[in-house]
């Protein structure tokens, strides 16, 4: 299958090109974030105030990694349920954010704001941490250390693996492939 | 697994799905050669215990040592800590603890201790309803698969689907669990079981959900009916989804 090589942080002629269901390899710095960083990033945004990482044109990979064994990177590192980001998610596209990474359908909100902000979301196979982790060549705390598995990591990734699932036409992985597969 | 796995990539008829299908065969792979976690959510532990009568536990206390012994295995392990103490507070407990316990008395002198970590996405997802008796199979049938399309991607399919027929409101549910609990694919020992499997897995497979909920013919590898007797008046369901990620370890002593 043919295969894009991306490079972050993302750039808006990148973006452009993507569509939906085309397999992608990431090369550069990725962020991780789950529910507690990413509700204090949010209420950091209310309050006005700066966040601990810049946003413009990164990639966040929703992930709460296994501990590292002394001689790892990092654990397994597979990709948690996307839907539950959504509610601060068009907020952080409004601020930059480029790309999401995760697993599972987005809400219609956050798809419009992808639309809107041209941005992107990828899946990542889910459940296919040990693979994954192959692919994170560097790891450290970025913010938050004190929330541990859901602290901010920055990540640096070789052909870190994923798929186009929402692109800047407004288009849906989760519900065209369907369509092509149903029985009726 | 593996074989499952390597049966899926055959019948897929998705490039995608049979593409990550291909990646779940390798992650196997990696994680075995390295023992390191197939995902990184090492779950809520599971325990099912199996106590025979004529067994006598002396001093402390068996829950105590089965906490301990998952506080042990999770930071032996290097596996995630994914427990908070209060389901509204959400601070976690730092050592999995506690385990979720399930025990059954039975004859005999043996003790059995099957220990089944369970993943948040699959469990997520999973329902229990009750039913009109006057639903039948096909009600049956209609809120398994309509459960199944309502997760879609989020348990990281393919998946294997429990299902609980009969006793009460937490009977069913558990049923559902249980029926987990078997070798994958091994049909229930049931006529109408079998019946039920055979016919909840095609439908399944038609929604083309397919793996990672990218479209595809393979979201379900396997569905699994336990059933109970039922009151006059009822007929509870439950539906506990299992992602491809489904672990179990069983220990006889
Ligand atoms: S649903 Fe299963 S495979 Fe997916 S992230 Fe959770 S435990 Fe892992």
């Amino acid at each position: 299958m043919k295969q894009v090589n991306l490079t972050t942080p993302l750039k808006e002629a990148d973006i452009a090109k993507l569509r939906i269901g085309q397999r992608v390899l990431f090369n550069g710095i990725i962020y991780t974030g789950r529910d507690l960083a990413h509700k204090r990033l949010f209420e950091l945004l209310e309050e006005g105030k700066e966040l601990p990482i810049n946003l413009k044109e990164q990639v966040i990979y929703y992930v709460g990694p296994s501990p590292a064994k002394p001689d790892q990177v990092i654990g397994s590192a597979g990709p948690t349920t996307s839907g539950r980001m959504d509610v601060y998610t068009p907020e952080l596209l409004a601020r930059g954010l480029k790309g999401m990474i995760g697993k599972g359908k987005r809400s219609p909100e956050v798809i419009n704001a992808i639309k809107e902000y041209k941005s992107v979301y990828f899946a990542a196979v889910g459940g296919a941490a040990a693979l994954i982790s192959k692919s994170i060549k560097s790891c450290r705390v970025a913010a938050y250390p004190e929330l541990g598995p859901e602290a901010i990591h920055e990540l640096v990734v070789e052909n870190f693996p994923a798929i186009v699932v929402n692109d800047i036409l407004g288009g849906d992985l989760y519900e065209e492939g369907k369509k092509i597969y149903a029985v009726k | 697994m593996l074989n499952s796995f390597n049966d899926a990539y055959e019948e897929e008829s998705s490039i995608t799905g049979k593409d990550i299908i291909k990646q779940l065969i390798e992650n196997a792979r990696i994680a075995k050669s390295e023992s390191m976690p197939i995902c990184q959510d090492t779950g809520y532990t599971v325990i099912f215990l199996e106590i025979g009568q004529d067994v006598y536990f002396e001093g402390g206390s068996l829950e105590e040592a089965i906490n301990e012994g998952v506080r042990k295995g999770y930071s032996e392990g290097y596996l995630r800590k994914s427990i908070v103490s209060h389901p509204l507070d959400r601070i976690n407990t730092g050592d999995n603890t506690p385990a979720v316990i399930h025990t059954r008395i039975v004859t005999g002198d043996n003790f059995k201790i099957t220990v089944v970590p369970k993943g948040g996405g699959s469990e997520n997802v999973s329902a229990v309803k009750m039913l009109k008796p006057a639903q039948g199979a096909e009600g049956v049938m209609d809120f398994v698969v309509k459960t199944v399309k309502e997760a879609g991607p989020n348990p990281c399919p393919p998946i294997i689907v429990g299902v609980g027929i009969g006793g009460t409101f937490e009977k069913a549910a558990l049923l559902a669990k249980e029926s987990l609990l078997r070798p994958l694919g091994q049909p229930s020992k049931d006529d109408y079981g079998v019946w039920l499997e055979q016919e909840l897995l095609e439908r399944i497979n038609k929604l083309g959900i397919g793996p990672q909920g990218l479209g595809g013919s393979i979201t379900a590898l396997a569905v699994h009916v336990n059933f109970f007797p039922a009151h006059i008046a009822s007929l509870p369901v439950a539906v506990n989804i299992n992602c491809h990620a489904s672990r179990h370890k069983k220990v006889e002593l």
